[in-house]
């Protein structure tokens, strides 16, 4: 009776070793297939790529002229509007994402209001951005341009300002979110002491709960960043798609993602074609880049 | 803290289209039986489509799928043999020509114009323009609605003094294709500063996506000026130009005045722009929308009865099929274009021997 139970037990673990190996094993494969994802998308956009480094060569990323006609094709006004409009977006969201993070992380963590706004904002960011192009373009638009009449402007309403107001809100909601759910890990200890010494609200949230959660802030500001340089559909829409140099930033201008947008499904000729897909390879690879100076940023703000 | 690349989801989009373009999708074709033909390509021409293949579906019990993917993408799939026709409005450049591999038929089906559609507070419904103005308006000389230029061809007409907001397609269209090629026909600094493509390089205004959004964007800014396929500015009962043609006449865009554009003596092969045509009635911005299919209809392991299918189709489109235009708001095709038409549709073989007599 006692050899019979203890044989069960060896058959059942050596059975559950075996699917504690297989579940591990599982787990690296799906793991490596997301390396295998990356670096294979790399390898297509260099290869695609190659026709137009061979005739255009590294001047691409500075050349000023896109010219399906003649095939002469630089990067650098689209490189220049993804950039603008991206962090153009950001300074504006940030005073926003961190009034709602700190109002839900701090101020109002529980409650049906606390619940309203939360669920609001998490709303925000899942409206299809098609929906805020056109709410861009009729509602938007409209009240730059005014907002161009009074400045003396050339009133087109669409250019890089408007494409930066919509990304503003589109990309509220990552930091906002990320940076409540930070405030409200803060151990209460923290500002209990912080309190006990005479500290008032603001003084709390100022020096104890900013310092303790800035990398994670941080992270949300990076999360909303990367959003806005990949952002196609919404930006296509009220930017003005020219590939000229923006002078202004209520100027019409373009970005990468939706140069590529616009132009992949009739470019007709090779040299082209490689020109689109070496912009998707430039737009890739900035965003590799401002993910690791983030990173590192974060880094260095966790250590100190 | 892990941040994921969210401009990854869009480099995903672009390999599914590389490997669509690389054709992924051969097995459409043997797959899909011999009741059903497969064709792809220009937008502009679907609603039209559309109409023409449930009326044939009801007449003969042939099925037609027709994907509305664009010219390029319907000239792609062609060229990887998974369809059974294109649909394009423009030509076969030399590359894609050569693409190919084999002789290609371009059959005209309808034909579209692009209309210069603007808003002017205070302003005329029907403006006169000449091809020189439109030229320098979109090379960027012409600044002010009230420039004497506009005045001297518009005696009479109240035009406020306002600046002009130049609007152009954003994407690739065929659209563009048509009107710049009208530019670099009448204007020769347009030709060699600018140039004629689906694309170009704008030398001034903003773009937006798509007709609707030109049209949107005309509608809603003082003093813009677009120009968008006629369809679309009467559906959506715009403003549009009377053009002045090069016999010297002012044409209002209408369907008969684009029919009339297109009873010129035509080349054989029927690829032609039908731009600053010499018609006297005829509106000067205008294209064919044209069927592609390859001269040799044996390929690819083919039916005779697919080819001949394929061929019949065509062949109703522009007989029977032309009474269908006129209520979409496409111009049937003219005279002589119809006659084109029967004659390159005769020259398509199957293994040698023509498939229609």
């Amino acid at each position: 009776m006692n050899e019979l139970v203890s044989k069960k037990k060896i058959s059942n673990s050596s059975g559950q070793i075996r699917a504690e190996a297989l579940f591990k094993r599982v787990l690296v494969i799906i793991g490596c297939a997301m390396v295998v994802l990356v670096l294979g998308i790399l390898l297509t956009l260099v290869i695609e790529s190659i026709p137009s480094l061979k005739s255009l060569g590294i001047k691409y990323l500075w050349g000023k002229t896109w010219d399906p006609v003649n095939n002469v094709y630089g990067a650098f006004p689209f490189l220049l509007g993804t950039l603008l409009t991206s962090f153009l977006a950001l300074i504006i969201s940030i005073p926003f994402s961190f009034a709602i993070a700190i109002y839900l992380g701090e101020y109002q963590p529980q409650g049906w209001l606390s619940n309203f706004l939360k669920n609001t904002v998490e709303l925000i960011a899942a409206v299809p951005s098609v929906i805020y192009g056109f709410w861009g373009l009729i509602v938007l638009v409209p009240m730059v341009r005014t907002l161009e009449t009074k400045l003396g402007i050339l009133p087109y309403g669409i250019g890089i300002f408007s494409a930066s107001l919509v990304l503003t809100i589109m990309i509220i909601p990552y930091a906002a979110s990320l940076g409540r759910e930070m405030i409200r890990l803060v151990p209460s200890q923290l500002k209990e002491a912080a309190y006990s010494l005479g500290a008032t609200r603001y003084e709390v949230i100022r020096s104890v709960v900013l310092p303790f959660t800035k990398s994670g802030l941080f992270a949300g500001i990076l999360l909303s960043l990367g959003r806005a340089l990949g952002e196609t559909m919404a930006v296509t829409m009220v930017i003005g798609n020219t590939s000229l140099i923006p002078n202004s930033i209520f100027a019409p201008g373009n970005t990468m993602a939706s140069v590529i947008a616009n132009e992949f499904t009739e470019a007709d000729h090779t040299v082209y074609l490689s020109a689109l897909i070496e912009l998707g390879l430039v737009l890739f690879l900035v965003t590799v880049v401002i993910n690791m100076v983030g990173k590192r940023i974060i880094k260095k703000f966790t250590n100190e | 803290m892990k941040i994921p690349f969210i401009s990854i989801r869009y480099l995903l989009l672009f390999i599914a289209m590389l490997l669509d373009s690389v054709g992924l999708q051969n097995k459409l074709n043997a797959q899909s039986n011999d009741k059903t033909l497969l064709g792809a390509g220009s937008t502009f021409i679907y609603p039209l489509f559309s109409k023409l293949f449930s009326e044939y579906n009801r007449k003969t019990g042939v099925e037609v799928n027709y994907q509305s993917i664009g010219s390029g993408g319907g000239i792609l799939q062609l060229t990887n043999k998974t369809v059974d026709f294109g649909a394009s409005d423009g030509p076969l450049n030399e590359e894609q020509a050569t693409k190919m591999g084999a002789p290609a038929l371009h059959i005209p089906m309808a034909s579209g114009a692009v209309v210069i559609t603007y808003n002017l507070p205070g302003g005329s419904s029907n403006f006169n323009l000449t091809p020189d103005i439109i030229a320098d308006i979109f090379l960027g000389k012409i600044k002010q609605w009230n420039d004497p230029r506009l005045v001297a061809v518009n005696k009479g007409v109240n035009i406020p003094a306002f600046p002009i907001l130049v609007i152009h397609r954003a994407e690739a269209s065929g659209t563009t294709n048509i009107f710049t090629n009208y530019l670099s026909k009448v204007s020769p600094e347009w030709k060699s500063r600018v140039g004629s493509a689906s694309a170009v390089n704008w030398p001034v205004g903003l773009g937006g996506k798509g007709n609707e959004s030109v049209a949107g964007l005309v509608k809603q800014t003082p003093g813009a000026l677009g120009y968008v396929e006629l369809i679309y500015a009467l559906q959506n009962k715009m403003d549009y130009a009377k053009l002045k043609n090069n016999k010297g006449k002012f044409i209002l865009p209408s369907l008969a005045s684009v029919t009339a554009a297109g009873n010129i003596s035509l080349p054989a092969d029927s690829k032609i722009f039908l731009t600053d045509t010499d018609a006297a009635d005829g509106y000067p911005i205008c294209g064919f929308t044209w069927a592609l299919i390859y001269k040799e209809q044996n390929y690819g392991g083919r039916s005779r009865d697919r080819a001949t299918k394929l061929l019949n189709l065509l062949w109703w489109n522009i007989h029977e099929g032309q009474q269908f235009s006129t209520p979409l708001n496409y111009a049937p095709l003219s005279k002589q274009a119809l006659q084109v038409a029967e004659k390159i549709l005769k020259s398509a073989t199957y293994g040698g021997k023509p498939i229609l007599k």
